[in-house]
């Protein structure tokens, strides 16, 4: 099913490149992990990036030039990252949407800020991102500061007396968030009982788990990714434990529920409220369903990138990166997650994220008050 | 004390699929002296063999959980160990009695070659399967906050691997096969002019290893349901050195070794840091090492003369 879809999505795009090559081409860069274990995030960019071109393309182009797309895979190694970062810069991109990982994403927008180009994540939410004071970098997403005090002041306000551990899998991603979480929690007068790391692509979480087991955890919170995350609730239900499972956005793909089966049910997840919900995506919500692709995560954080990107170049009258960073930052944009306007470092200047529970049947919702 | 029995639990579970992946390290090694570095991804491709059937049997109706899990058994074993003995094949009796370094190169190349050709027809995404063997039994109840819980995955592996491991360990003790190896082991040539099948010897070798590596492989997609290409190299690495530590060429040595290892990682988890348990177990490799340069129960190479 899945592969066919893929296929057939490859075969779209191919085609689309074939029609239009008579015209003038500009080729932008989407950059995450293709393949290893976060693939799943990397074809939700991958699906955004691909519609929002299709429907660039279908209204005219940018500059009257059509897109093409060139696919960057850092498999969420930061060397890798940079590598990708170097062949794309290297083919002259002006514009890459990406990457997924963090810590990905940091070191591959130096090398994009000296080969002059543009990036902007749809996904990457360590504040390190924008706080280097870099000029070419946005993203459409929070930030871990942002995300880490709602989820400290959730536990702080949930589980007050209860006990709390927090772990994170010593990544840029999941060390800033769990980080952040800790200062939100402590800042509210609540201090956990257990702080923890693992190593992430570990498998065999049962020791941390027992551990937690004899610490009476009531709620764990993991700074990390879905696969972690999963396996620890797995093995948290297979040692008989009720413990509650909350993390962060890197959760936010129905992978997970592959992972844990119906364990899924109840865990809570911070997320960028629902995009899909968006009055502003209900028409590209539907394209993307008539194609058999459910646009959660940051599929729909992916196409809006584009769409800034694309009409900040229509507005600048130029494709020149330097230029389209000063319009981007100066304006507002209409986009699939409603307006959005930035800072001056590059980050959004409303975010709002939420609670979110999944369910046993392996979707999750906005966590009803 | 009911912490204790619980990290042991869990670390015995851990150590026996590290077991059951030495032994196919540390009887090439006896044999022919060799590191058979693709056996990692023999291990990997068992865990993909044995998803796919899962997938296969559930698809044509068979889902009685028993006589699926066996299905699989025998389907894991057979097509793994093919690959065992296509290994062999290819990569490694060309290049006998070439120099030393020669297979090492050639296995090292064998194992790149599984990974990408797992990667290109399976996708690169990781694999997931559902609980299959579920529910949990209290080992100890003391009273206190704290119940010692196994659950049948986990009896399933420990019970498996000792099983698996004294029914090879009678192979190799009493079977003609068993003296066959034990001769090559003493000395591969001395073994082929007494009238030894050496040829067929080695691959049975290869052929068996790959079918213990499929059934560590079988434990792992069932314990933790989360398989991708690249599984093979981490535990590879890992059940070469618990082969190393319990001493190489040493059956009960690799039991012993993948046992050690399971348990070190577990109880550094357990009572000092989770982030260090790799660190903790390698540390303990070396030491063990320095002091037993042929492992815990290897024996030192005797100078023929």
């Amino acid at each position: 099913m899945k592969s066919a879809r893929l296929v057939g999505l490859f075969a779209a795009a191919t085609l689309l490149a074939a029609g239009t090559s008579a015209h003038a081409q500009l080729t932008v860069g989407v950059a995450g992990p293709m393949t290893g274990q976060y693939a799943s995030f990397g074809e939700q960019l991958r699906n955004g990036a691909t519609l929002a071109l299709e429907d660039i393309n279908a209204a005219g182009g940018v500059l009257k030039q059509q897109l093409k797309l060139v696919i960057g895979d850092d498999a969420c190694d930061p060397k890798q990252a940079r590598a990708t970062a170097d062949r794309l810069t290297g083919q002259r991109v002006p514009v890459v949407f990406g990457h997924f990982c963090s810590s990905s994403s940091i070191p591959a927008s130096e090398a994009y800020a000296e080969g002059n180009v543009l990036q902007i994540t749809p996904a990457s939410t360590n504040p390190t991102f924008t706080e280097r004071k870099l000029w070419n970098v946005f993203r459409t997403c929070g930030r871990d500061d942002q995300q880490g005090a709602l989820a400290g002041k959730y536990l702080a306000d949930n589980f007050k007396g209860k006990k709390i551990a927090i772990l994170d899998d010593k990544s840029t991603y999941g060390a800033g968030l769990a980080n952040e979480t800790k200062k939100a929690l402590n800042a509210l007068g609540v201090t956990e009982a257990m702080r923890e790391s693992y190593t992430q692509g570990d498998k065999d979480f049962t020791a941390i788990v027992s551990r937690m087991k004899a610490a009476d955890i009531d709620v764990v919170f993991v700074g990390g990714y879905h696969t972690e995350s999963g396996l620890i609730l797995r093995q948290m239900r297979d040692q008989g434990m009720k413990t509650l499972l909350m993390a962060g956005d890197a959760l936010a793909d129905k992978q997970f529920a592959a992972i844990t089966g119906q364990h899924a049910g109840g865990v809570l997840m911070t997320f960028g409220s629902d995009p899909r919900n968006r009055p502003a995506a209900a028409e590209v919500v539907k394209k993307f369903k008539a194609k058999g692709i459910d646009p959660e995560g940051y599929t729909l954080y992916t196409y809006a990138a584009m769409q800034i990107w694309a009409a900040a170049v229509e507005k600048a009258g130029s494709v020149d990166p330097k230029k389209v960073a000063e319009v981007i930052r100066a304006g507002k944009w209409q986009t699939v997650l409603g307006e959005i306007s930035y800072d001056a470092k590059g980050d959004i200047t409303v975010t709002d994220y939420v609670m979110y529970e999944w369910k046993a049947d392996g979707t999750y919702a906005e966590l009803k008050k | 004390m009911e912490y204790f029995l619980q990290q042991l639990i869990n670390g015995l579970a851990l150590g026996s699929i590290y077991g059951l992946v030495a032994i196919g390290y540390t009887m090439v090694y006896g044999i022919i002296g060799m590191i058979n570095f693709a056996h990692g991804d023999i291990f990997m491709v068992g865990a993909f063999v044995a998803l796919i059937a899962f997938l296969i049997l559930v698809a044509i109706g068979i889902t009685a959980i028993p006589l699926a899990l066996f299905l699989v058994l025998i389907i894991a074993m057979l097509l793994t160990s093919l690959y065992g003995w296509a290994v062999e094949r290819i990569a490694y009796r060309p290049l006998r009695g070439s120099f030393r370094l020669a297979p090492l190169i050639s296995a090292i190349g064998m194992s790149i070659v599984l990974q990408n050709y797992v990667q290109l027809a399976q996708g690169a995404r990781v694999k997931t399967l559902q609980p299959l063997i579920t529910g949990v039994h209290t080992v100890l109840d003391l009273g206190n906050r704290f119940v010692v819980q196994i659950s049948n995955i986990q009896i399933l592996i420990i019970l498996t691997t000792l099983a698996l491991m004294s029914g090879f360990s009678w192979i190799v003790s009493s079977t003609s096969l068993g003296r066959d190896m034990r001769a090559c082991e003493q000395d591969l040539k001395m073994a082929a002019l007494l009238g030894v099948d050496t040829n067929r010897t080695i691959a049975l070798t290869f052929l068996i290893g790959a079918a213990l590596a499929s059934v560590a492989g079988i434990m792992y997609l069932l314990y933790y349901g989360v398989i991708d290409f690249h599984i093979g190299f981490v535990a590879g690495v890992k059940a070469f050195t618990a082969a190393v530590l319990g001493g190489i060429g040493s059956l009960p040595g690799a039991m012993l070794g993948g046992l050690l290892i399971g348990l070190i990682e577990t109880y550094w988890s357990a009572y000092f840091s989770v982030q260090y348990k790799d660190v903790a177990a390698f540390s303990i490799l070396i030491v063990v090492l320095i002091f037993m340069p042929t492992g815990i129960l290897g024996r030192p190479e005797v100078e023929k003369v």
